[in-house]
């Protein structure tokens, strides 16, 4: 009963949580941390950013990251399960709805001149996307190249209509990482070893 | 029926492989999209600005917007549990058994790594889109034609951002930036 109870209450938050939180998971993670931290003390400060971390560094939407892991501690795989579909139905029910109507509103000469405004917008707000995580990135000579690289190579790709999946260019990017990674490790080990044996 | 395997299919490809939120997805999204003849240029900017000012996660707003374009309820329902079981299940998997994965330096290294990438990525599809809807080139060889009340919108928004931004210090919800532009939008084309 105390867990049907606590259950009922994860789903009810991250209902809150998902129906009332736009601009997506970054706009989210305050707050998750009112929610969680402040108010029911759920997890501590500092399980907190731990769990940031890990949201932003495992792939998939950041608010749904958050939202597993807070029902997985608070009530096991029940708990992840249930937490992550509070985090979801209001999305699933607004756009299924709005995608219903979506046709006969575009049908109106006034909103689909509002859309193309619209468009345009869309066009601006991923581009200040990228701009800002360019700017919050370390400009050591990789990350630069990295980017460079990838954005020239996909502007010209796309001019030239050749298909290559955006995956691959998240591959490389991670197997040469892990391929310098590795290399410095060995040099490092290996320049140890030669010490110990001089 | 396949329509609705294709959709789970696809969204849990990208589901699995993107990092860094709702936009480090668009890229991935927008591919599939155009690839499979799912949604045009148009259609998926006028997504992606509802996406952006309905409440919820982006990604899943995407997710639901697409399978319900091509499947009603149950192409929604197939993309967005493709969208979220990656995340789902990698979070189980770090939280109950890898919890020192994320420490050790290679797995950091390896991620750190994926980062400029996917900046990169961002950038290039709002480019590849600029060009598109604005300029109307979507290959070397197409005619260029300058749509210019898009253009100025955008550099409308450009001023608004960045000034409020300068003023303020903070930076403007994309919502009202999209409510601007719908308002811009009805004045410059719609009379």
């Amino acid at each position: 009963m105390k867990k049907l109870k606590s259950l009922f209450r994860i789903f009810l938050s991250m209902l809150k949580i998902g129906a009332f939180t736009f601009g997506g998971g970054y706009a989210m993670i305050h707050l998750l941390d009112h929610e969680f931290v402040e108010k029911r003390g759920w997890l501590e400060k500092e399980e907190f950013l731990d769990l940031v971390t890990i949201a932003e560094s495992t792939p998939g939407p950041i608010a749904i990251n958050c939202s597993t892991y807070i029902g997985y501690k608070k009530e096991g795989l029940i708990g992840a399960t249930v937490s992550t579909l509070g985090m979801v139905l209001p999305s699933l029910t607004v756009i299924y709805l709005i995608s219903l109507f979506l046709d006969a509103f575009m049908a109106s000469p006034i909103i689909a001149a509002a859309f193309k405004g619209i468009q345009a917008c869309v066009v601006f707000l991923i581009f200040s996307a990228g701009i800002k995580m360019l700017k919050k990135m370390k400009k050591t000579p990789f990350n630069l190249i990295a980017l460079s690289v990838t954005l020239i190579s996909m502007m010209l790709l796309s001019l030239l209509s050749v298909r290559f999946s955006s995956i691959f260019y998240i591959l490389i990017g991670g197997i040469i990482g892990a391929i310098i990674y590795t290399v410095g490790y060995l040099k490092r080990k290996s320049a140890d070893t030669s010490e110990v044996s001089k | 029926m396949i329509t609705c395997l294709k959709l789970f299919l696809t969204f849990l490809k990208i589901g699995a492989v993107s990092f860094g939120g709702g936009y480090g997805m668009i890229a991935l999204i927008r591919e599939d999209c155009l690839k499979n003849r799912w949604l045009t240029e148009e259609e998926l900017l006028n997504f992606i600005g509802i996406a952006e000012s309905t409440p919820g996660p982006i990604a899943v707003n995407m997710a639901t917007f697409v399978g319900s374009s091509q499947y009603g309820i149950l192409g929604a329902l197939a993309a967005t549990l493709g969208v979220i079981l990656p995340s789902f299940v990698i979070i189980l998997l770090v939280v109950s058994l890898l919890t020192q994965v994320l420490k050790y330096a290679g797995v950091k290294a390896t991620l750190a790594s994926i980062r400029p990438v996917i900046a990169g990525m961002i950038i290039a599809t709002a480019v590849t889109m600029f060009l598109s809807v604005m300029l109307s080139v979507n290959a070397v060889d197409s005619s260029p034609s300058v749509d210019i009340r898009a253009v100025l919108i955008f550099a409308i928004l450009t001023i608004v951002h960045f000034g409020y931004s300068r003023w303020k210090k903070k930076s403007l919800s994309p919502i009202v930036l999209v409510a601007m532009s719908a308002v811009l939008g009805v004045l410059l084309y719609g009379i």
